[in-house]
């Protein structure tokens, strides 16, 4: 029988003490849950067809093994180190006039047999799997691996798992990354290649862990060929930022070609900077991307269950032109009611 | 004060002329017991199982608030396995059997961290 004194006091010793690393985009699980609690930094690429997805861990001192992990949109073809300053490099050009600062980084019984390996690497101090399979299956994959999975966890991990059942899950190992040499504050970046229909960023995972009243926040950069279509709908009030929507400089994509990876950036491309300020309690949905400006689905946003399709255009005009059909016929009713004898 | 109070709530089951014990089925899921209120007969055996369908584990431990208390502040030592304080495996299911020999309102709850703050929270009534 475990137990401790103050649960979110426990938390935010187990970062402070642990020297608990930071990944941006996954559900970080220390000892006492998910000590996420910094804001973290992610950049998404989409071009061609495949979805880069690009982020870090940070290694903030203490020792011990915390694990990650993050819901994917679909198989990757290849996880790899990042390259060295790409994140860096875009809170620069966001955020110009500020010093620039380092990346933060993330029931079926026998359900562990419904689990597969489709990917092992290591990466620095990171090992990381890449897993398929359901909500229960994976939980209970990383609970046999040494992850400690909060409270929230089996219906964050079912929540996913509906949407797509490739999980990224990351080991890291404080100790062996002291060993290594790696000083507070260097960071591990990972780079993650998932061909994919659309570009899809999972921000809900953020608030693994938490309790509601507990801050979330996160940057995530979003470079696209034209101006994509977001949703939910960077309103400000769900938490949701708009803070960079531009066509991303020259110098940018040149700089970023020239790192580690990179070279598939393309010669122009438009730049979005997403800012989650928001709570755990609030942070109920993940960011549904449309690359070529259309419609983003609603089912990848969290904003819909899987299976409640999400309408065509065709559909949406369809319905348009019955309910302004529908409209005037009432219209002319009462008219025609009103209309004395 | 904790021994007395457990031999005064929870008395071992005695002989063949006892009435049959009736069982309570309270399922897990999403971290979440499938019943926020049981009320069961006092003076009799009661049968719990406890149902953990998610993949992570969980505690059933039912008790007054003091015992909670003491849970929650970290001052109760390691014992083993009693049978009002069950842990439930991922994935699986644990039986227990307590009697309640006076009317009593309790609570039963899960303080794994941050579970009880989640939500694992109940009400046993024996009347």
């Amino acid at each position: 029988m475990r137990r401790l004194p103050v649960f979110l006091l426990a938390l935010v010793l187990a970062l402070l003490s642990l020297g608990a690393p930071a990944f941006a985009c996954g559900g970080l699980i220390g000892p006492n849950g998910a000590v996420n609690l910094l804001r973290t930094t992610t950049f998404v690429g989409y071009h061609d067809g495949v979805e880069h997805y690009v982020t870090a861990f940070q290694f903030a001192g203490g020792g011990g093994k915390f694990g990650s992990l993050t819901p994917l949109p679909g198989v990757p073809s290849n996880v790899e180190r990042g390259g060295a300053w790409t994140l860096q490099r875009l809170v620069r050009e966001t955020q110009p006039q500020k010093a620039v600062a380092a990346p933060v980084p993330l029931a079926t019984r026998n359900a562990l047999s419904d689990v597969q390996v489709l990917l092992e690497t290591k990466i620095d101090a990171l090992d990381i799997t890449v897993l398929k399979g359901g909500g229960a299956a994976v939980g209970e994959w990383a609970t046999a691996h040494g992850f400690r999975l909060p409270a929230d966890a089996p219906e964050v991990l079912d929540f996913y798992a509906e949407r797509s059942p490739i999980f990224l899950a990351a080991a890291f190992d404080a100790d062996a990354a002291a060993a290594r040499g790696q000083r507070i504050g260097d960071g591990t970046p990972v780079h993650i290649t998932i061909p994919t229909a659309n570009p899809w960023v999972p921000l809900r995972i953020l608030a693994l862990g938490k309790q509601a009243n507990d801050p979330v926040q996160a940057d995530v950069y979003l470079l696209t060929d034209r101006r994509p279509a977001l949703l939910p709908l960077a309103r400000g009030a769900n938490g949701l930022t708009l803070a960079y929507d531009r066509t991303a400089s020259k110098s940018l994509l040149d700089d970023l070609r020239s790192d580690a990876g990179m070279t598939w950036v393309p010669g122009t491309g438009w730049l979005s900077q997403l800012r989650i300020d928001t709570t755990a309690a609030t942070l109920s949905y993940d960011l549904a991307v449309d690359a070529q400006g259309r419609s983003p689905s609603r089912v990848a946003a969290g904003l819909d269950r899987p299976g409640a399709a999400d309408p065509t255009a065709l559909e949406l005009t369809l319905l348009a032109a019955v309910a302004g059909a529908f409209i005037l016929v009432a219209f002319r009713e009462q008219n025609r009611i009103s209309v004395p004898a | 004060m904790r021994r007395a109070l457990c031999l005064l709530l929870f008395v071992a089951v005695a002989g063949g002329c006892a009435p049959a014990p009736r069982t309570v089925t309270i399922g897990i899921h999403y971290s979440h017991y499938s019943i926020s209120e049981v009320e069961v007969p006092a003076g009799v055996p009661v049968t719990f199982t406890i149902r953990n369908d998610d993949p992570i584990d969980h505690e059933w431990m039912v008790g007054d608030m003091a015992m909670h208390e003491r849970h929650r502040l970290g001052t109760e030592a390691v014992h083993a396995s009693r049978p009002d304080e069950v842990t439930i495996p991922a994935l699986s299911t644990r039986t227990t059997t307590l009697t309640f020999p006076v009317p009593v309102t309790l609570e039963y709850m899960c303080h794994l961290p941050g579970h009880e703050q989640y939500g694992m929270v109940g009400v046993l009534v024996a009347k």
